[in-house]
């Protein structure tokens, strides 16, 4: 008889224990991401292409579904690099440099106007749409938008677009980081006096 | 002519770390006075090894990690680890126990984390608790008591007991001088069923609280402890609740059986209570960062020695208080973050993605 | 009358450094040659320029107006002649220079016509907010902030405070205005409480003024008793002597107990905090009709042979400055615009005074030695009992140094007033402030780049979108038309064989309506053969509106269906081509038809483009039989769904610039 109550006791608390269990799980569920949103939303979204697929996103399904290294997107660098080891729970491994060097510095597209003859090209090898202009029309760069992958300068026939350094300027700059232990955090400008030498 | 470009502020406080660790030492005195006294020239002779081999290692190290040597020395932590780890090892220890101590305390509680400001563990601590698991008979062997300065004992033949032995000795040569600590006679003595009317009979708990000597020891810490607090280098929050910590408990047990346990009185005034609650869990690097978390911090290591001392093991558990409290600093730091000005309340817990 | 003051979180006491420049009273310098006025003066947008290189301009002359909201206006300090509107170095820590217009000065001080408000409260208060808005008045404290925006709130004031305190070592540029022209600061507090209807107006003056306070008491009392109408009585209150206390947020903490929001804004307590500056420049606004022009600036520091305060033309340089207060600028070491609790060192003495530069301090490295290398924090915990804002400075510094920003964010690195009480007291000597502004830039700019790269991402997928879609479309255009082909040529084919046949009963007849459609040059046989032509077109249109029906049928069918269907295409075509090649023989090229056709047409078209025209549409013919054929191919090896998409594309390509060429062809499939 006891058996019986013993096991009747526990198989109730099994099934209180499982559906208030069930319950949380349903109340409290968290809505994850699905990884492949967690990487993309990881990675700098340049669209170059450099990791050797068409877009980031193309380069995250590789990394969710095919192991595929996190260390072939340039443009990211270091930071995305760890970012990614961290969700991923990979060692931090150093950016593959047959993918291409980290920039120091964002660069943005810029057509040289006078010489674009409108052959719409760069417009076609853009991955964000960010080149404006028409057949035979003088073409733009939306600068906000450019992404500086690069992508639209070998197709130009007239190589009409460089690629330049984002300008810092007053609104956009920030402190550096100080040296660190064992500096001294001065910067010391050479100032030549006008007014004393005149 | 150069203009400097930097960042404001351009006035600053006339103090440097190593003014604090000055501080630190001179605090010290008062207590490195009282073991002279009480426990002879063995005392100063263990802080001037340990301060040499902390020193040497620290230098050794930078060197090896390319650092600049002199930068770091003269900011005086090595020293202090030093002289905390010596104010706690018997003053008769022989002298490998020190050395051994005390490098590894700098190279592995210190340096192997990144030196000064990264070290999870207190060093001197940790140095202590490998020593007293490693050597425990020469670890809990100290001189009784006898005042003037070691005058009985004598210099001579104090070199000799520390530096005659090797650890291959038999450890029945230093019998003859050597005694157990109160706190560890007590605990013997209650293991024998005595009741703690003990204290009142023996020669060794001859002190006016908690043995011979010992009272005095203490005394003159919180002397040192309390300079601290008056010039700013630590908050009274760690050792407050630190001696609040042990007090109560201590209070509740003897008061519910006298004759068993020991008075809140004697567990403040014995063993390393205050140099452990003003100097050892002071340590700002491996203790909890906000007010209310030193408070904790201290309250629990208070606690955790009541317990290690009446109930574990070991006679005396500063070392092993602190660093257990360690460990649990960063979770005292997630949840004792101070309510910031223009908050409703404090964050807590860690940082999340998109807080 | 004593009043309950409340205490902030920590604070510090450095070394006061006042009385340096406190003994002189407020002076005035010569007019420079030059005024250069940076656009930038104030937080917010800068303004939009009204004058040109050349113009001469008036003393008090509109030169950039305010664009949009938070933005301020700018005044010509003097007359003189516009010389240059360009970048030059500015008070921005950076180094970076900023626009500016540069004033050459005539010395003739000439006013424009100016509007002084004899009775203010005659005038309702949207009036005297324009009047504000158009002085071109900011925060004078420091921050640049524009008055008008935190007069103009719409929620209700119950407390203005006047934010006298000036806890910054070394500036005593609102102890002298206090001290001297008391009586104007309180009509400008009226004139605010005249705008806002507080319930009560406090005035926060640290405790080592009392030259100051008693001042500003005397004032207040007097204005009591001159008006005894006035809406609300000015509370003059002494508070203790404590860094950072002259701190908007911290001010108000003392004054009413009650905390800024994180995020949030005074005016979310029902609290308006303006600086003595800011209140005097509204009251010579509102009174005197005057813009912002000048303002008090304290010069001090070690090098500094006549410290003191100064009335400056805003645009003056600091080299002006230096000169007329006998500095030995060569050996200037740091030279700090502001205080040096807060303030930045400037890399030039040509940086122009600007609305908020209250300090100079021209100092060797005596009086501000350089920074002793940092150390390793160790966690003393001094920092964090000094800050005002009750953060954990040893926590952010250690998250900024990382780049954890998440973290630091969760320690609210973004509630650091950036007071710099923490540097002061670290024993190690860490720039905290400088870690902390790193971190706060670190922050800004990864919101900017998740922003850009959030865009980028839309963007990228609205782009592969779009790709996505044309493909389809075309997809489906280029299975139409083989459907339509194929049934085309179905028909076509027996309609030839048919033709064929009887041709082969009657050559001559079928040779001659042949030579009849084509080699007909004048004119009305071309206009008709035309327009068979197109009969011919509209059939064959027709034609492929059924074959399409038909393909479509078949899809639905199945695939097998359709594989057997291309094979029959296939065996079709051939047959076609066979019986193409059989009325070739019986007709002439197709190729003589169109110029025929379109030397035709009225207007005429030169030889040459017509020649072009076939050649043009030759090679389209080529090139889409090239394309069938590498479709076919493809299809036949089992090629991935994307070749043969790209492929059929490559088709549809091809056959629309056929089409282009050709237009009149109704048998352009047949050329395949
Ligand atoms: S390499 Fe270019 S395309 Fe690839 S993930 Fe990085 S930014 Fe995106
Ligand atoms: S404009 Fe050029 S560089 Fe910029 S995103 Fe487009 S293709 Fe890339
Ligand atoms: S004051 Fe300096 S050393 Fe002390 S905790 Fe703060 S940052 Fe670290
Ligand atoms: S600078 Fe920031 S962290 Fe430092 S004391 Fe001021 S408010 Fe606190």
């Amino acid at each position: 008889m006891e058996i019986f109550i013993a096991i009747a006791a526990v198989l109730g608390m099994a099934t209180i224990f499982g559906a208030v269990l069930g319950f949380i799980a349903i109340k409290f569920r968290v809505e994850g991401n699905p990884i492949v949103d967690q990487i993309d939303s990881i990675l700098p979204q340049t669209q170059c292409g450099q990791c050797g697929y068409p877009g980031c996103r193309p380069y995250a399904e590789a990394m969710a579904n095919n192991d595929e290294a996190i260390n072939h997107c340039p443009p990211g660098g270091e930071a995305t690099i760890q970012e990614l080891a961290e969700l991923l729970g990979v060692e931090v491994i150093p950016l593959d440099q047959e993918h291409g060097e980290e920039q120091e510095l964002p660069s943005v597209a810029y057509i040289r106007e006078d010489e674009c003859i409108g052959c719409t090209k760069c417009i076609q090898a853009c991955p964000v749409d960010a080149i404006l202009g028409a057949a035979k029309l003088m073409h733009t760069v939306i600068v906000d938008e450019c992404t500086g992958c690069d992508l639209c300068v070998e197709p130009c026939p007239v190589d009409c677009i460089d690629m330049l350094p984002v300008a810092i300027e007053q609104n956009t700059w920030t402190w550096d980081k100080p040296a660190g232990v064992g500096e001294s955090s001065v910067e010391r400008i050479p100032v030549t006096n006008i007014q004393e030498a005149s | 002519m150069a203009f400097i470009s930097v960042t404001s502020p351009h006035s600053h406080r006339a103090n440097s770390t190593a003014g604090v660790m000055q501080q630190l030492l001179l605090a010290t005195l008062p207590g490195v006075l009282a073991l002279f006294w009480f426990f002879g020239w063995g005392i100063l002779v263990q802080i001037t090894l340990s301060v040499i081999t902390a020193v040497l290692c620290e230098a050794g190290i930078l060197y090896l990690r390319k650092k600049p040597i002199a930068f770091y020395l003269k900011d005086y932590s090595a020293v202090v680890t030093a002289v905390l780890l010596a104010l706690a090892i018997p003053p008769i220890a022989p002298w490998w126990i020190v050395v051994i101590g005390t490098s590894f305390a700098m190279v592995f509680a210190k340096h192997l984390y990144g030196g000064l400001g990264s070290n999870p563990f207190n060093p001197a601590m940790v140095g202590y608790a490998f020593l007293l698991i490693s050597f425990p008979l020469q670890m809990t062997t100290w001189l009784p008591s006898e005042g003037n300065f070691g005058a009985s004992t004598g210099v001579e033949n104090t070199l000799q007991l520390i530096f005659s032995s090797s650890p291959a000795d038999d450890a029945s040569n230093y019998d003859a001088f050597s005694g157990a600590t109160p706190l560890d006679e007590l605990k013997t003595q209650l293991d024998l069923d005595q009741s703690t009317d003990i204290l009142q009979q023996q020669d060794v708990f001859k002190g006016f609280i908690a043995g011979a000597g010992w009272d005095w020891v203490n005394v003159a810490f919180l002397i040192g402890g309390c300079f601290l607090i008056w010039r700013k280098i630590i908050s009274w929050h760690i050792p407050v609740g630190f001696l609040a910590g042990l007090g109560i408990l201590a209070a509740a047990f003897s008061l519910y059986q006298p004759a068993q346990y020991a008075s809140p009185l004697f567990h403040w005034f014995g063993g390393g209570c205050m140099l452990g609650a003003f100097f050892i869990a002071t340590d700002p690097v491996s203790a909890a960062t906000s007010d209310k978390g030193r408070f904790i911090y201290g309250f629990l290591i208070g606690l955790l020695i009541y317990i290690i001392r009446t109930f574990g093991g070991y006679p005396d558990a500063v070392a092993f208080a602190v660093l257990l409290l360690n460990l649990a600093a960063p979770t005292i730091d997630y949840y004792t973050q101070p309510r910031s000005y223009g908050h409703d309340k404090p964050n807590r817990g860690t940082a999340k993605k998109d807080s | 009358m004593s009043r309950n003051t409340w205490k902030f979180h920590g604070g510090i006491h450095p070394p006061q450094n006042k009385q340096q420049s406190v003994s002189a009273s407020i002076r005035q310098l010569p007019l420079p040659d030059k005024l250069i006025l940076p656009l930038q003066q104030h937080i917010g947008a800068p303004g939009k320029v009204l004058v040109s290189v050349g113009d001469r301009v008036l003393k008090g002359q509109l030169l950039a107006q305010a664009k949009g909201f938070v933005s301020a206006n700018l005044h010509a300090p003097s007359s003189g002649t516009v010389i240059d509107i360009s970048d030059q170095p500015v008070q921005h820590p950076s180094g970076l220079p900023g626009k500016c217009i540069v004033i050459e000065t005539d010395g003739k001080e000439q006013w424009c016509e100016i509007h002084p408000i004899d009775d203010y409260r005659q005038m309702d208060a949207t009036q005297l907010l324009a009047t504000i808005n158009n002085a071109g008045i900011v925060g004078m404290g420091g921050a640049g902030f524009p008055s008008h925006v935190k007069i103009g709130t719409q929620q209700t004031i119950s407390t203005l405070i006047l934010n006298a305190v000036e806890c910054e070592p070394y500036i005593t540029s609102d102890d002298l205005l206090m001290r001297e022209r008391a009586a104007e600061i309180i009509e400008g507090l009226q004139i605010l409480a005249f705008i806002l209807n507080p319930k009560e107006i406090l005035v926060g003056i640290e405790d080592n003024k009392p030259e100051a306070i008693a001042a500003m008491r005397r004032a207040a009392q007097e204005s009591t008793e001159a008006n005894p109408g006035a809406p609300c009585a000015v509370t003059i209150v002494s508070v203790p002597t404590i860094y950072p206390s002259g701190g908007e947020k911290q001010i108000i903490q003392i004054l009413t107990g009650k905390e800024v929001p994180s995020g949030g804004l005074p005016s979310d307590l029902g609290i308006v905090c303006h600086n003595t500056g800011t209140v005097h420049a509204i009251r010579n606004a509102v009174i005197e009709g005057k813009p912002l022009i000048s303002r008090i600036t304290t010069m001090t520091g070690n090098l500094v042979t006549d410290p003191g305060n100064i009335e400056v033309l805003l645009g003056t340089p600091v080299s002006h400055l230096l000169q007329h207060t006998r500095t030995s600028a060569n050996q200037i070491h740091r030279l700090i615009m502001g205080g040096p609790m807060m303030g930045f060192s400037m890399r030039s003495t040509e940086i122009p005074i600007v609305k908020t530069s209250n300090c100079i301090i021209a100092a060797d490295d005596q009086e501000f030695p350089d920074a002793p290398p940092e150390q390793p924090c160790i966690r003393c915990g001094a920092c964090a009992e000094v800050c005002p804002a009750k953060l954990l400075p040893q926590q952010l510094f250690f998250y900024s140094k990382s780049k954890e920003i998440d973290k630091a964010k969760h320690y609210n690195l973004m509630d650091c007033i950036e007071c710099g009480a923490c540097s002061f007291v670290c024993p190690s000597q860490i720039p905290l402030v400088q870690y902390f502004r790193f971190g706060k830039g670190e922050v800004r700019k990864s919101k900017i780049e998740t922003d850009k790269s959030d865009r980028a991402r839309m963007r990228f997928e609205a782009h592969q979108e779009r790709l996505e879609k044309e493909a389809a479309a075309k997809e489906e255009k280029r299975q139409q038309r083989a459907a339509a082909n194929a049934l085309k040529k179905e028909k076509q084919a027996k309609a030839k064989l048919e033709k064929e046949a009887a041709e082969a009963a009657n050559p001559s007849t079928a040779a001659s309506t042949a030579q009849e459609s084509s080699n007909e040059p004048s004119n009305n046989d071309a206009d008709e053969a035309l327009e068979t032509l197109k009969s011919n077109a509209t059939k064959a249109s027709k034609r492929y509106q059924q074959a399409k029906k038909a393909l479509q049928m078949a899809e639905k069918n199945g695939a097998d269906n359709i594989d057997k269907l291309r094979e029959k295409i296939l065996q079709l075509e051939t047959k076609a081509s066979d019986a193409k090649k059989a009325l070739k023989e019986a007709l002439p090229s197709p190729a003589k038809k169109i110029p025929a056709k379109s030397d035709a047409t009225p207007n005429n078209t030169p030889k040459e483009t017509d020649t072009s025209a076939v050649i043009a549409a030759a090679t389209a013919r080529v090139k889409v039989k090239k394309a069938q054929n590498a479709l076919m191919a493809a299809e036949a090896s089992d090629a991935s769904q994307e070749v043969l998409e790209h492929l059929s594309t490559n088709l549809n390509t091809a056959r629309t610039e056929l089409e282009q060429h050709a237009p009149s062809e109704p048998t352009t499939g047949e050329a395949q």
